[in-house]
């Protein structure tokens, strides 16, 4: 991603980076992501040192995905090393984000001991941290798990909203009641809540909706999709600014559509391949000198015609 | 001659019987094998007879389940682990992994 072209959505006389030019510009592998929320507009800085950099005002807070702790396997024989070596990261960060969104597989298998495991790691960079869950954090006998640490607060299978510094965010849940043959699941219940839970807000409130699946369709032979997707973005229509955060595929997809920004974040746990080049979205193995790349952080400096925001990408390694 | 014409035939007749039971009963196994790989089950679809048990394995580096709803569900399968079914009724059951929806697949009993 080396070329600029700065004829798109900004005019040579407004100051500052479009949403469209960031997102155009910026390629990363990031165990996590800094988001800052400027005048309702969520743009994303780099792990670490950018927040010196850009000086973040508004509220700023991290997406982490897909820890699969207890994940063995040669993609990654030690998924929860990786994820001590994020929440380092974040620890390091120097102005500290005011929480944190994970949006799922934060086990591998939802053993207890996994969950367990998670939670020692994540709770060391003390930071309040809002989660959805992943397909895989439903694989307990009696499926509770998940609802017994997480599900305090939530309806259903645990989806709901909380509001920070002018920001309505709401965690959605897509990982269950799938159907054969088909993809994430919504279903009926939450969005008539989704529905509920939007009813009367401002236009201008913006709006972070966060769910494991990505709710758009991003390659629905592997499943990445959510089959009712649509029907809970239809509600999101007519907002100012809608930030989609979802996780699932492991990597990094990022795309604009009027509004609404949709994001999916890397895993902190291993890579999967893109869409089509594998046989299937299995875990991907590389070299080890490769793996830390793929859940770290690539750097991109973006500099448009007046302001130039610095993205730092920082490394598992080194 | 005549009687070597007849012998002919007999084994002609055999062999015919024989190939014609086999080609028949191909399909059907005693215990029968479905194997993942890369989020597909192998084979697709697969015949068997009233009786026999079927045993699916998963060969991929990321947990599968095996659900046919209403009829058997299996425990989380990581790699290499197993899940046996024994169809004592005929039918076709249609399966998915319920982690992974788009994986599908299907058990004719006969």
């Amino acid at each position: 991603m080396s070329d600029h072209d700065h004829h798109d959505d900004v005019s040579n006389d407004k100051p500052g980076v479009s949403r469209r030019k960031v997102l155009e510009c910026m390629t990363w592998a990031g165990t996590g992501v800094l988001w800052t929320i400027s005048g309702g507009v969520p743009r994303s800085l780099g792990l670490v040192d950018s927040a010196l950099a850009a000086e973040p005002t508004g509220l700023t807070f991290l997406q982490i995905s897909d820890s699969h702790v207890g994940f063995d396997k040669p993609a990654n024989p030690n998924a929860l090393g990786t994820l001590e070596e994020a929440i380092n990261r974040v620890k390091a960060i120097p102005t500290k984000p005011s929480f944190m969104i994970h949006t799922g597989d934060i086990s591998h298998l939802s053993k207890a001991s996994e969950f367990d495991d998670a939670e020692r790691i994540i709770s060391q960079a003390k930071l309040d941290v809002h989660y959805v869950p992943g397909e895989h954090d439903f694989l307990d006998e009696e499926v509770k798990f998940y609802k017994d640490r997480y599900g305090k607060g939530t309806q259903g299978a645990g989806w709901y909203s909380f509001d920070a510094n002018g920001v309505h965010f709401i965690g959605l849940v897509n990982v269950v009641n799938l159907k054969a043959g088909g993809l994430g699941n919504l279903g009926a219940d939450q969005l008539a809540w989704l529905e509920d839970d939007l009813k009367g807000r401002s236009k201008s409130t913006p709006l972070v909706v966060f769910a494991h699946i990505p709710l758009w369709t991003v390659y629905p032979q592997w499943g990445w999709g959510t089959e009712d997707g649509a029907r809970a973005l239809d509600f999101l229509k007519g907002f100012g600014s809608v930030t989609v955060l979802n996780g699932h595929i492991h990597q990094v997809m990022q795309k604009v559509e009027g509004n609404v920004t949709f994001h999916t974040a890397r895993s902190t746990a291993f890579p999967q391949p893109a869409p089509g080049t594998a046989p299937s979205p299995g875990p991907m193995k590389v070299e080890d000198s490769k793996l830390r790349t793929l859940l770290g952080v690539a750097s991109v400096n973006f500099k448009p015609g007046d302001q130039r925001l610095a993205i730092i990408d920082t490394p598992l390694q080194g | 001659m005549m009687s070597l014409t007849l012998r002919s035939l007999g084994r002609f007749a055999i062999a015919a019987a024989i190939s014609f039971c086999l080609g028949a009963t191909h399909a059907y196994a005693d215990d029968a094998n479905v194997t993942i790989d890369n989020f597909t089950f192998t084979p697709a679809q697969l015949t068997v007879k009233v009786g026999t048990t079927v045993t699916w394995t998963n060969h991929d580096d990321i947990p599968h389940t095996i659900v046919s709803a209403g009829k058997f569900r299996s425990k989380t399968l990581d790699t290499d682990n197993s899940f046996s079914f024994t169809f004592t009724a005929a039918g076709d059951y249609t399966y998915f992994c319920s982690l992974h929806p788009h994986m599908t697949g299907m058990i004719k009993v006969e």
